[in-house]
């Protein structure tokens, strides 16, 4: 479980607080205005942003003093997500072994996972030489192989056609149900959040409220939502 | 271990480059005799001031035209034209003075022609030499932080004045002239500073109470009176001289002095009619005061391989291993400084002055500084290499550490977070990110180091014996013996092998960064 306990991130000026939690395995949907602290919300949760009072506790234990990668969670960034100058495999293995001191059972399995995305035949690419659902599909690989129980999205696809974009929240979906993992997906369409999360933060006037059922949520919006939604 | 990679080990490194720059200081200052300085010093720090001063003026306002016409101009073998104007500025400062000799000297091309039109031989030496000399080694400089000014420009606003219809005095002033505002500052500055410490070319175009550098004087009070008190005085002046213009430098303008690719397509609508035969007259005189010089030691070069002595070539393994080892070192340091500093954090600001402190010493102060540390324990002839190779690495960090520190912070910004959240650190993170994104400037970086340092002429001067001289002290010495046919072969070995160090490192880094 993740709990977030009087969590408050205050930023120049911002500031957000939290105070709920969310059950292993739930898809969560994080919608809100830009600006109100949905990215600054998740960056916390990774440790890239310390909290300025509360805490964050996974299963009990207080993510305070686990460094970044050391965290039970994969992250997924709005773009920069692969190295350029490593090749799609490469940049597979460093979920593995970050050092990319890779066992021959290790280079197989990413074989696996390559062909289980649909990016067999691809290894070897370089990430400028394939394209952008294909970028999203080699991190969502990664997030497969590490497999830890948290898959956080900073609206990694949001530069995707619809389609393309439908596509890859399918893969999430799976990779969510092969891994067991939470997910917490930042998006700005209330179809995406609709299509694919059981329930849904809502970020708005400081406040991160906690999961509401998200058909729930969008048949009767709170007024903020109702704003936001316009 | 990212994060101890990214603080303490650059923390410690300031510190030590801090204590390497300033503990040479304090022992010159626990030796300097005196504060009075005599005639021949203010007449040193009256001569450093001014050919300096003449030496930036007229490198930067030559470089005007220059800039502007290759900038506005296309023609075949451009791109290529550029890259080898650029050349004097690696060139060892030594060979430098060699072709310039061979040009201007008495029995040199401009000679013999003022002697075929009935004139009397002009003299390569004295205060006009060393400018001119100095103008020959820092114009290619010059010309490129101009040039790169222009190609700075958006052709946008060259569009727009062109559907405006501005004619070329309007472009001049509304886009041209705010431009150089913005870029010559920097571009006077650096070279105003490289000219201050200038030391090789004094040696051998000056000299005499009328053309003597501070540096120079430095070095005659150590190897021809042995007053190692009057040296320490003259190597405080020198730094107070050098600190003085780095900070100000250092406050008012923060250039880049290289900049990345200068190839692209000029940016200028091509100008046509008489300004064309002006552009072409420009270029043509500057390649010829670039390009001759370098082709005299070439020619002269060629008949006096057969004539070098033995030592050369020991000599020149010296200079390469000198080169090597200390390039090493101020990449490595440039490397966990830029990194440390991209970090950011407390102490960012300590480190970045840290790095470019060593702007405000010079080779023989430090020479002397360590001259004088050294010299109680061990005869100072037999640490002539290691203090030349620590020396050389100082000097050379902060140039290096500008080119990196740009990309160590793009990195950081595009790939910190990715790397944290993947647990990417130690030599695992310097191995598979930080040495293949960097790759570029890291090889650049690499070559200048090496080339400066294999065409440095300055602390080994003081401390190499008869038979422990590097490549550049040999061609001197040879000079200095009027053995002239040996000297240009061997100022040959050391162009050849100078420019092969920096070619294979820039290439190194291309092609890693590709791979």
């Amino acid at each position: 479980m993740l709990r977030l306990e009087r969590l408050v991130l205050a930023q120049d000026g911002f500031r957000l607080t939290a105070d709920w939690a969310a059950e292993q395995g739930t898809k969560l949907a994080v919608i809100g205005p830009s600006g109100a602290g949905k990215s600054t919300l998740l960056s916390a949760i990774a440790g890239f942003v310390a909290p300025e009072s509360g805490r964050l506790l996974w299963q009990g234990q207080d993510l305070a003093c686990l460094a970044p990668g050391a965290r039970p969670l994969t992250i997924l960034f709005q773009d920069q997500n692969l190295f350029p100058h490593l090749t799609l495999a490469q940049n597979l293995g460093l979920g593995l072994r970050p050092d990319l001191r890779l066992s021959a059972e290790e280079r197989r399995r990413i074989e696996q996972v390559m062909e289980r995305v649909g990016l067999a035949g691809l290894a070897a690419r370089k990430p400028g030489q394939v394209s952008g659902g294909q970028i999203g599909r080699a991190a969502l690989a990664r997030a497969l192989l590490r497999a830890r129980p948290m898959l956080l999205l900073d609206e990694p696809f949001a530069a995707l056609g619809p389609a393309l974009k439908a596509e890859m929240l399918t893969l999430v979906a799976d990779v969510a149900a092969e891994t067991g993992a939470l997910v917490m997906m930042v998006t700005h369409d209330p179809k995406d959040a609709l299509a694919f999360a059981d329930r849904t933060i809502l970020v708005a006037d400081g406040v991160a409220r906690a999961p509401a059922g998200t058909a729930a949520l969008f048949a009767d919006p709170p007024a903020a939502l109702r704003a936001y939604l316009g | 271990m990212a994060s101890r990679i990214g603080t303490l080990i650059p923390a410690i490194l300031a510190v030590g480059l801090a204590l390497v720059v300033l503990a040479p200081l304090l022992v010159v200052a626990g030796r300097a005799t005196g504060f009075a300085l005599g005639p021949a010093d203010w007449a040193a720090l009256r001569f450093t001031l001014l050919q300096a001063l003449a030496s930036a003026v007229v490198s930067v306002g030559l470089a005007v035209p220059v800039a502007r016409a290759l900038a506005r101009q296309t023609f075949p073998g451009r791109g290529a034209l550029i890259t080898l104007m650029g050349a004097p500025f690696l060139l060892p400062t030594i060979v430098a003075v060699l072709g310039v000799v061979a040009v201007f000297g008495r029995s040199g091309l401009v000679n013999d022609v003022l002697r075929l039109l009935g004139l009397g031989p002009v003299s390569i030496y004295g205060a006009h030499g060393v400018v001119l000399a100095h103008v020959f080694l820092n114009l290619p400089l010059a010309v490129r932080m101009v040039l790169q000014g222009w190609l700075a420009i958006p052709s946008e606003r060259f569009r727009l004045a062109e559907s405006l219809g501005l004619a070329p005095r309007d472009l001049w002033r509304h886009l041209e002239v705010p431009m150089l505002r913005a870029v010559l500052p920097g571009a006077f500055v650096v070279i105003f500073v490289i000219c201050l410490t200038s030391f090789a070319v004094a040696l051998t175009l000056g000299g005499g109470p009328r053309a003597t550098t501070v540096e120079l004087a430095i070095y005659q009070a150590m190897r021809f009176d042995f007053d190692l008190g009057r040296a320490a005085l003259l190597a405080g002046v020198q730094f107070g001289l050098c600190a003085v213009v780095a900070l100000l430098g250092w406050l008012l303008v923060r250039p880049a002095p290289f900049g990345a690719g200068l190839q692209r397509a000029p940016v200028l609508r091509q100008v046509g009619g008489w300004r064309r035969a002006a552009d072409a007259l420009v270029i043509g005189l500057a390649a010829a005061f670039l390009l001759v010089p370098l082709g005299a030691v070439i020619l002269r070069g060629l008949p006096g391989l057969a004539e070098m002595p033995d030592a050369v070539w020991a000599a020149a393994g010296r200079s390469v291993a000198v080169a090597l080892v200390s390039t090493a070192v101020t990449v490595m340091a440039a490397l966990v400084l830029a990194l440390g500093v991209a970090h950011g954090g407390r102490g960012a600001g300590a480190m970045d002055a840290a790095a470019a402190l060593p702007l405000a010493t010079s080779g023989l102060v430090l020479g002397v500084g360590l001259f004088l540390l050294v010299q109680t324990v061990v005869p100072p002839a037999t640490l002539a290499l290691p203090v030349t190779v620590m020396v050389n690495a100082v000097l050379s960090l902060p140039f290096v550490y500008r080119l990196l520190l740009p990309e160590a912070r793009v990195l950081r910004a595009d790939y910190g977070r990715l790397s944290t959240s993947l647990g990417i650190s130690g030599l695992a993170w310097l191995r598979l990110i930080v040495v293949p994104r960097l790759a570029r400037p890291i090889g650049f970086g690499a070559g200048l180091a090496a080339a400066l340092s294999m065409g440095d002429l300055g602390v080994i001067a003081l401390f190499a014996s008869e038979q422990g001289a590097t490549l550049p002290l040999v061609v001197q010495r040879l000079m200095g013996a009027y053995r002239m046919e040996a000297a240009a072969g061997a100022a040959l070995v050391l162009v050849l092998v100078s420019f092969a160090l920096f070619w294979a490192c820039d290439a190194w880094g291309r092609w890693y960064a590709s791979a």
